[in-house]
């Protein structure tokens, strides 16, 4: 398909779309993306077909991805003929059909689940949905589609000004791509935030007959989903970056490796690229032009170490993902031996917009060394969870206390960049989050994971955490990040079990540095970050279990007890006919017996009777 | 493994070394795991020692040597999923169906796998049984989950 006749596709798709806004039957649209779908919506919209179906009602419903706000799903939004999209949240099949018979009865705009409208002007009692205190403060530019088309049709991709930008690039030199992108000031997304454009020109100057562009979608942080909800929300933004990025380094292949955890993602992004190809946006002479470049997706088998670029490499070649010494950085010798571009989902999203846009539009968003905006998984124990999307210099606190709606408990550390950043606490609410900032507190950016924790959680034991996850996670090759990572672990677990001892923190200290100079890849030199920081934040923490044998939060297993407060216990029984282990005794009516001796510390009878029973809060976990 | 199901599998690749990956995901899907004879014929076929391909297939976390259940469980670990919780989760289902992350119920009903990250953070913790994915669990809800599918079982 030549330029001409996909810019005739465009006209016609954005009439559709005006259609679609415009349209005359009922459309609902409901948030199916992996989080939605795990809270509901298949079910949903199982419902919603079923109900419509039952009343003959001709309606249009179209699965789209998430929005953000993932503790509203499922998200369930309405549009009636002449009304705007109004959006409904934590929906359930039986609501759902409620609220649609009162819009299909001519009963008013529903308000139960009400949370709010798509429309421009002002609708009496109903906020506009992006209003919302989660929702007000960000910068929607890599997101702007998720969450509003369909994912699975090119044309509403194409409607919104989808594959403008390569056409544009197209009609430029390599060279003026490389200098927008360059002015803008785009960082890479995966975390280590070098500069994108200093990376391509690394490999489009070097010469050969074969240069390769890589997509890296092996989203190991655990805790972070930025990258899912985009290739879900808006597979063809980040395939549309991988054509520029490809243009301009002069690539004619391209891989997008990616988890197998994420089989919607997978699935979005074969059925897009059976589309592009069908408009000539991927084959031989790309849109007429003599630009070449195809796509093939290479599903990862479950190695975090495999998020490093040499070792994401030697996957892809069938090979253990094992990193190698850099140089040769992979942008001059890459796969099998090629000059090799891998590039972040988030950073190939960007791309279009910055070139439709321009450098100056996105350069105005940011700090003046971090441009733009950053997409963030906030979760944890922080009120609303979901994706964000704020500009770069954004405080903590505006993230976890305006987005986040704060936290139920008082605020003890959030923890940034994943197994590879560190917890940072109160002192640093205020801290803009930029690459420079975020480095200098000990933690780092990352790929976007941000997990408020709060005083029921335990550092030592989340520095644990982070550190058994890296070093199941070594390669092994090299001997710091092997056996440094097992004895930090060891000595973890020691002071976990209340076995700890005063040198520990010293030995945690010494050896953490030790790795973090000596290992052979990023996720070694990194791996000690979460205790370095944990210790130089939380030190009474490790303190207080070392000396006082005790776990402040009340989580490490072997410090707690469980116990029944006489005076609160009813005697209702329930925690009796949970307990797996008949460490509860006691007759109906009166306050039970623990045998601590039995007690496995399960946390059965905790849930029983603080939220189902009649009692109540009768057990309690101490340290 | 079966002749004609390896027979399939040749059909969609062109057999070079840097398919090893992708095929063994293939058989793995086929077959529910990686049998040595699986590994023998992929070997004779890609011209890649079975040395080797024991080397990648144990690298990765994804294969697995013996048969899967029927029904397969996850229970995410991730750092979200670690904070409300998750360790308890695991807990409940290793004591429930007697077995370890990797292994498989003695009846062939389940088998359990620990997981990094399943990418549902915001509605953590998170355990997922084949393809349905439960969110906002607890050691209750969980157990009542599997107290329903035992019933189910029991009364078809």
């Amino acid at each position: 398909m030549s330029a001409k006749t996909i810019s005739d596709r465009r006209r016609i798709a954005e009439k559709n779309w005006e259609k679609l806004q415009d349209s005359a039957r009922p459309v609902v649209y409901v948030g199916a993306g992996s989080c939605g779908r795990a809270a509901g919506a298949t079910e949903v919209i199982e419902a919603i077909k079923g109900h419509l179906k039952k009343r003959r009602v001709d309606a249009k419903v179209i699965e789209v991805g998430c929005i953000g706000p993932c503790y509203l799903e499922p998200l369930v939004d309405i549009q009636m003929p002449k009304m705007p999209r109004i959006s409904y949240s934590n929906v359930a099949p039986k609501q759902a059909v409620r609220i649609l018979d009162s819009f299909l009865e001519d009963n008013g705009i529903p308000r139960f689940h009400l949370a709010g409208h798509f429309g421009e002007e002002e609708i009496d009692g109903v906020p506009r949905f992006y209003d919302q205190p989660m929702l007000a403060p960000q910068v929607r530019i890599v997101l702007r589609n998720c969450g509003i088309i369909d994912p699975e049709n090119i044309d509403h991709y194409l409607a919104r000004d989808g594959y403008k930008a390569i056409e544009k690039c197209l009609s430029m030199p390599w060279k003026e791509v490389v200098e927008t992108v360059k002015d803008a000031g785009l960082r890479g997304r995966g975390g280590a935030g070098f500069p994108t454009w200093q990376k391509w020109l690394f490999c489009r100057n070097t010469e050969s007959d074969q240069r390769y562009l890589i997509c890296n979608a092996d989203e190991g942080d655990p805790g972070a989903f930025m990258n899912r909800s985009l290739i879900e929300g808006d597979p063809h933004a980040v395939l549309e970056g991988m054509l520029i990025a490809a243009y301009t380094i002069g690539a004619s292949r391209g891989f997008i490796y990616i988890r197998a955890e994420y089989p919607l993602a997978i699935e979005r992004l074969k059925s897009a690229i059976v589309r592009m190809r069908k408009l000539g946006l991927l084959g031989d002479n790309i849109l007429g032009s003599d630009f070449s470049f195809d796509i093939k997706i290479k599903e990862g088998a479950g190695a975090f170490v495999c998020g490093e670029e040499t070792a994401l490499i030697a996957s892809i070649e069938g090979k253990r993902g094992m990193p190698r010494t850099r140089p040769p950085f992979p942008a001059v010798a890459g796969l099998w031996g090629k000059p090799t571009i891998i590039n972040n989902v988030e950073t190939l999203g960007t791309l279009p917009n910055i070139i439709r846009n321009g450098a100056e539009w996105y350069s105005q968003f940011g700090t003046e060394t971090s441009k733009g905006t950053k997409t963030f998984s906030l979760v944890g124990k922080v009120r609303r969870t979901g994706l964000i999307e704020v500009p770069l210099g954004i405080t903590l606190r505006e993230v976890i206390y305006d987005i986040g709606g704060g936290l139920v408990k008082d605020f003890k550390a959030v923890q940034t960049g994943g197994p590879s950043g560190g917890c940072l606490g109160e002192e640093f609410l205020d801290t803009p989050i930029d690459y420079e900032n975020l480095a200098a507190a000990g933690s780092i950016m990352g790929s976007g994971g941000l997990i408020v924790v709060d005083k029921d959680t335990c550092i030592v034991d989340t520095a644990k955490y982070f550190l058994t996850f890296t070093q199941e996670e070594s390669c092994g090759k090299c001997v710091p990040c092997r056996v440094g990572t097992k004895h930090l672990v060891h000595i973890l677990e020691r002071i976990c079990k209340g076995k700890g001892e005063l040198e520990d923190i010293a030995k945690l200290e010494k050896l953490g540095h030790a790795i973090k100079g000596g290992a052979l890849c990023g996720l070694g030199q990194t791996a000690p970050n979460p205790i370095l920081s944990s210790l130089k934040y939380f030190r009474d923490e490790f303190l207080a279990h070392i000396k006082d044998k005790r776990c402040p939060a009340a989580v490490c297993r072997d410090l707690v007890v469980y116990r029944i407060i006489k005076e609160k216990c009813t005697g209702c029984q329930r925690c009796v006919q949970v307990c797996p282990t008949q460490a509860i005794t006691g007759p109906r009516s009166e306050p039970h017996n623990l045998d601590e001796e039995k007690c496995i510390k399960c946390r059965s009878c905790y849930e029983i009777c603080r939220f189902d029973a009649i009692a109540g809060d009768a057990i309690i976990i101490e340290s | 493994m079966a002749k004609d199901i390896f027979k399939k599998v040749m059909q969609d690749f062109t057999g070079e070394p840097a398919d090893l990956i992708p095929v063994l995901q293939r058989v793995q899907k086929a077959d529910g795991y990686v049998s040595a004879d699986a590994v023998r014929r992929i070997s004779r076929w890609l011209k890649v020692s079975e040395n080797e391909i024991y080397g990648v297939t144990t690298f990765y976390a994804q294969f697995r040597f013996s048969p899967p259940g029927r029904h397969h469980i996850k229970a995410c670990l991730g750092t979200a999923c670690h904070v409300q919780g998750g360790e308890q989760m695991l807990d409940v289902l290793e004591r429930r169906l007697e077995i370890e992350p990797g292994e498989t119920t003695a009846d062939g009903e389940y088998d359990l796998e620990r997981v990094a990250c399943l990418g549902c953070c915001a509605l953590a913790p998170v355990v997922m049984i084949d393809d349905r994915t439960f969110s906002r669990m607890s050691v209750l809800k969980l157990q009542r989950l599997l107290d329903e599918r035992e019933n189910d079982k029991r009364s078809p």
